[in-house]
């Protein structure tokens, strides 16, 4: 945290344009007293992973829109573990089956919140997870 | 008009109900009224279907003289899996092709690109690299005779060449090929930003097309002017209508200065509208678009040809109205949509399936959604005189409170300096991101409600099929380009590349020396490429 | 070892070896004005005085992040490591911030010569001056050679940090009525260079006539420094397409250069840390003063007694104050 604020990390990853969730979401996460550093499209999880340890960042979320969700989810935690971000929560979502909600969970993903999710949902977990994770 | 006053002091029946308030923000009264009338002449402000100003309709027997086009998308990964598909659909009663675009050719890119990687053929759009995709793509159809509807954007230049250069080895005339190409820029730096170059060669990319498409395919229409974009980033119904219009006006301008005739170009002008949830506000948003557009060509423009007045628009059913949970529901959701956009006038019609929410449609799923316009037409009556909504208070008082708010927008874009100004500034993302959060917000606050969503909510077990992707597609499609690559002459690509740089220098039509290019063999990535380094990459700031 | 296991000292050295985690750590910890905070920065502050801190102000839409974007271009063409502090506004109701600078440096995101931090504008217990002061000292112990810090301009909290910087420039663009407004607010006597940006405006020359104008009949007497006003283009869509840029890195460097001539540089740093000094104090004084009021429910006493008109709060500190710092045994 800074200024004893959760700090997360908003991007698409992948070659997807649609940011309407991702912004919404972003002014949801600052309505609800967090500091969002918004990354945008066209990320690679190297570069969401580079921006998450130099702001030193306590999320990591990601918007999935086209079915990109099974491929870039394993590469972001492998990323991830490779440069010692295991503290970091790593939420995503958007729209996807829930058939593969397991799935990712099994590549590492902490949680996902599928497109009508209320943002009562999503603000409550990762206030009551980025804190957990780091003690 | 206050109805909510009954002259001899009786109990006001309205006066303690909970106000509603539409989509756009409009409060909506319990009742309205003759009243809304009082001004209308009738001959000047609505006319007779088919003549100025076509509030009533673009044509004067619409469907009575011919059913709207069933227009459904139906494009698969694979370009040949994807013909299957268009020949099936076909087969069952489409009488129109909409095809989409894979990720990485929206972005101009080639399969074997590093950034395609995971994303070559997915999500419904189909995987074109050369002319060779587009030759497997069309297989078997006859170009004279089916109209097709590529949706396609920056790449537009690039597809159309592809097409052009299918007609001429199948022997079929330009002036036979029908169909759309979206080709609207201007959404793309509001909404879908799917964009490359920055705004003004972007547009000068769409003169090309528009004066290429004026002159030999007389027939095809070179711009879709998109609002379902605009409305499914955030855009409220009358923000839909307001910046699709604006927009509009913008491509009319910047084609009168580039020297085109309007009366030549403006008939080919088409539109591409939501059918959103509210039943009667999109009757309303259809013939204020009508009306607005008419009265502004003719009388702004200064435009002739009474087809250069009409507003011709293709319709889809909301997609970000669509939910995951209690899919099913969707179906309903489609249907009223759809029937709103048919009491609306629309040429054609895309109706959602309704799994859509989680992939691309199964046969069962794409299949009910066809019917679902099959049984409209033939068995509700809709059709069966022409705009039949015409004279309903509600509708009218609607229809004008819409053209209002219009003209205030169109106001304040042309205060800011004019749409390209109002990009850069960073309005229409703006408000586009506000209503958007104000939606959301509405959503979680229980104002809005959407069924299965924030009420009737159950713990569900999915058990509907979702569409498998070939897994194996996307290392085949680049081992085939690998071969298509090894085929050309190297030295005849480098002459084309280079052709196609200097024109797009000197401000030709690029259009000629495109078709030559993919002719031989030149990929859409590498297309796309020499235009990045003339024209340059656009980069936005990020507004919320 | 994890990082939450290090001691400040140890954490302090991971700093100065060049673990950027670390680093990026140490950074949140002293916005946090955590325990040990001023543990680490006594390890580190040895370390820093020595970047060339450059300070940009001006107005959302005016293309200061743009104009960022090439002058880290140009530094690590020069082979000089960069960080840059990013400040966006935090909302005054949420205490949240979107900081959206960062999508502005999207060529450097993988460069590792290059160290980008964004910061809300509020929530630091010390607030926003102290922090910036402290995340840039800590930034330079990492080995910056140069430092950027960017920041809206508004508000005194902001116009505070500029002091850290060596070389200030103020970003305004033709048209936006800012050369105005920059003038009330008193950053202009600041400005070592004005940047007009989005040059190729209609009215850009106007306005480059009217801001020397208004440099010319601003200047005290004295062999000082004189603002220079320089046009840019920062935001094209073609890199050849932009400009002014050279020119802009030249006059940074030739005010830099001015500083270090004149020996002005000696009197910019002492600005600094007197600027860091009156910031650190004030904040230690206060925690001490009111960590020894704590629990023994003195505070809430006086606050009563002030709120029953028998005391005023102006007392009340001169009483605190002669208690702890025992102000009668110094003179």
């Amino acid at each position: 945290m800074s200024a004893g604020k959760i700090k997360v990390i908003l991007s698409k990853v992948g070659l997807d344009g649609h940011d309407r969730g991702a912004k919404v979401v972003a002014s949801v996460l600052r309505s609800a007293g967090m500091e969002v550093v918004y990354l945008g499209m066209f990320q690679t999880p190297e570069s969401i992973v580079k921006a998450a340890i130099d702001e030193d960042a306590d999320v990591i979320g990601v918007s999935y829109l086209s079915g990109e969700h099974l491929v870039f989810t394993p590469l972001i935690v492998q990323e991830m573990k490779a440069q010692g971000l295991e503290d970091v929560l790593f939420v995503a979502g958007g729209s996807f089956p829930p058939e593969d909600i397991p799935t990712m969970k099994a590549m590492g993903i902490d949680e996902v919140f599928r497109g009508g999710s209320l943002s009562e949902d999503f603000v409550n977990y990762i206030r009551s997870r980025a804190g957990e994770k780091e003690a | 008009m206050n109805h909510n006053e009954h002259e001899d002091g009786k109990v006001d029946p309205y006066a303690g109900l909970d106000p509603v308030v539409n989509m756009s923000g409009l409060e909506i009264e319990p009742l309205y009224g003759p009243d809304v009338f009082e001004e209308t002449d009738f001959a000047r402000d609505m006319g007779r279907p088919g003549e100025y100003p076509f509030v009533r309709g673009v044509y004067p027997t619409m469907y009575r003289g011919r059913p709207w086009t069933i227009r459904q998308l139906m494009s698969l990964g694979p370009p040949q899996e994807c013909n299957q598909r268009i020949h099936h659909l076909v087969n069952m009663g489409a009488t129109g092709i909409s095809l989409c675009l894979d990720m990485p050719t929206i972005m101009g890119r080639d399969s074997d690109d590093p950034m395609a990687e995971g994303e070559v053929g997915r999500c419904g759009g189909v995987a074109i690299d050369t002319i060779q995709d587009m030759r497997d793509l069309l297989a078997g159809l006859d170009l004279s005779k089916i109209s097709i509807n590529f949706v396609s954007n920056s790449q537009s230049t690039v597809i159309l060449a592809m097409f052009c250069a299918l007609g001429l080895e199948l022997g079929t005339d330009w002036e036979l090929l029908s169909g759309t190409m979206q080709n609207d820029i201007l959404k793309e730096y509001q909404a879908q930003k799917s964009y490359y170059f920055p705004p003004e060669p972007s547009v000068r990319l769409i003169l090309d097309t528009i004066a290429f498409c004026t002159r030999n395919l007389p027939k095809f229409n070179p711009i879709s002017i998109s609002g379902y974009h605009l409305a499914s980033a955030g855009a409220t119904p009358i923000q839909e209508l307001a910046f699709t219009l604006s927009n509009g006006f913008y491509y009319v301008e910047k084609a009168i200065e580039a020297g085109l005739d309007i009366d030549e170009f403006a008939p080919r002008l088409s539109f591409f509208f939501k059918a959103h949830n509210d039943f009667f506000e999109n009757v309303a948003k259809f013939r204020a678009a009508r009306r607005i557009w008419a009265r502004t060509m003719k009388e702004k423009f200064g435009a002739r040809n009474p087809a250069s007045w009409r507003f011709r628009v293709h319709t889809q059913t909301s997609g970000s109205s669509l939910t995951a949970q209690q899919m099913e529901n969707n179906i309903i959701r489609t249907t009223v949509q759809a029937l709103s956009a048919v009491m609306a006038g629309t040429q054609s019609l895309h109706t959602n399936a309704h799994d859509e929410a989680l992939s691309i449609p199964t046969e069962r799923s794409e299949k009910l959604a066809l019917r679902t316009q099959q049984i409209l037409l033939y068995e509700s009556g809709a059709a069966s005189t022409i705009d039949p909504l015409a004279g309903s208070y509600y509708v009218e008082a609607l229809t004008q409170r819409m053209e209002a708010e219009c003209e205030d927008i169109f106001r304040t874009i042309a205060d800011m300096g004019g749409v390209v100004a109002g990009i850069e500034k960073g309005y229409f993302q703006r408000e586009i991101a506000e209503s958007a959060f104000r939606y959301q917000e509405s959503l979680e606050r229980g104002e809005r409600v959407v069924v299965g969503l924030n009420r009737y909510v159950e713990e569900e077990e999915t058990e509907i099929q979702l569409r498998e992707v070939d897994p194996d597609f996307e290392k085949n499609k680049i081992a085939a380009l690998k071969a298509f690559k090894e085929q050309r002459d190297p030295e005849q690509i480098r002459k084309r590349a280079e052709e196609l740089r200097s024109v797009c220098e000197s401000g030709e039509n690029v259009m000629p020396v495109l078709i030559r290019a993919v002719q031989e063999g030149m990929t859409l990535g590498e297309s796309v490429a020499q235009m990045k380094d003339v024209f340059g990459v656009y980069r936005e700031q990020a507004i919320f | 070892m994890g990082i939450k296991d290090l001691s400040p000292k140890e954490l302090a050295q991971r700093v100065l070896s060049g673990d950027r985690r670390a680093a990026a750590r140490v950074i949140t910890l002293v916005e946090d004005q955590s325990d040990n905070a001023n543990e680490m920065m006594k390890e580190l502050f040895p370390h820093t005085g020595r970047s060339m801190i450059i300070g940009l102000t001006g107005s959302g839409g005016s293309g200061k992040s743009t104009l960022i974007d090439h002058l880290i271009s140009r530094f690590r063409a020069m082979g000089k490591t960069v960080g840059v502090v990013a400040v966006d506004p935090s909302s005054p109701f949420s205490g949240g911030a979107l900081l959206g600078d960062r999508i502005r440096f999207q060529s450097h995101s993988m460069d590792d010569g290059v160290y980008i931090r964004s910061m809300g504008s509020r929530g630091y217990l010390g607030g926003l001056a102290r922090a910036t002061a402290d995340v840039v000292r800590v930034m330079e112990a990492m080995g910056n050679e140069v430092i950027i810090i960017e920041t809206l301009g508004a508000g005194q909290d902001e116009i505070d940090i500029i002091h850290v910087a060596q070389t200030c420039l103020l970003v305004l663009t033709p048209g936006m009525g800012d050369d105005i407004q920059a003038m009330k607010a008193g950053i202009m006597e600041i400005a070592d260079l004005i940047v007009l940006n989005k040059a190729d405006l209609d009215g850009a020359n106007l306005c480059l006539r009217g801001l020397e104008a208004a440099v010319h009949y601003g200047l005290g007497e004295g062999p000082g420094w004189i603002p220079k006003v320089m046009p840019t283009v920062a935001c094209a869509s073609k890199s050849i397409d932009v400009q002014g840029v050279d020119d802009l890195v030249k006059g940074i460097m030739e005010h830099q250069e001015f500083l270090y001539e004149t020996r002005k540089i000696d009197e910019v740093r002492a600005n600094r840390i007197e600027q860091e000094l009156g910031l650190v104090f004030k904040d230690e004084v206060e925690k001490v003063v009111f960590a020894g009021l704590k629990g023994t429910g003195k505070k809430q006493g006086y606050i009563e007694s002030i709120r029953a008109g028998d005391n005023d709060p102006y007392s009340v500190v001169e009483e605190v104050l002669a208690t702890f710092l025992k102000v009668e045994n110094l003179e």
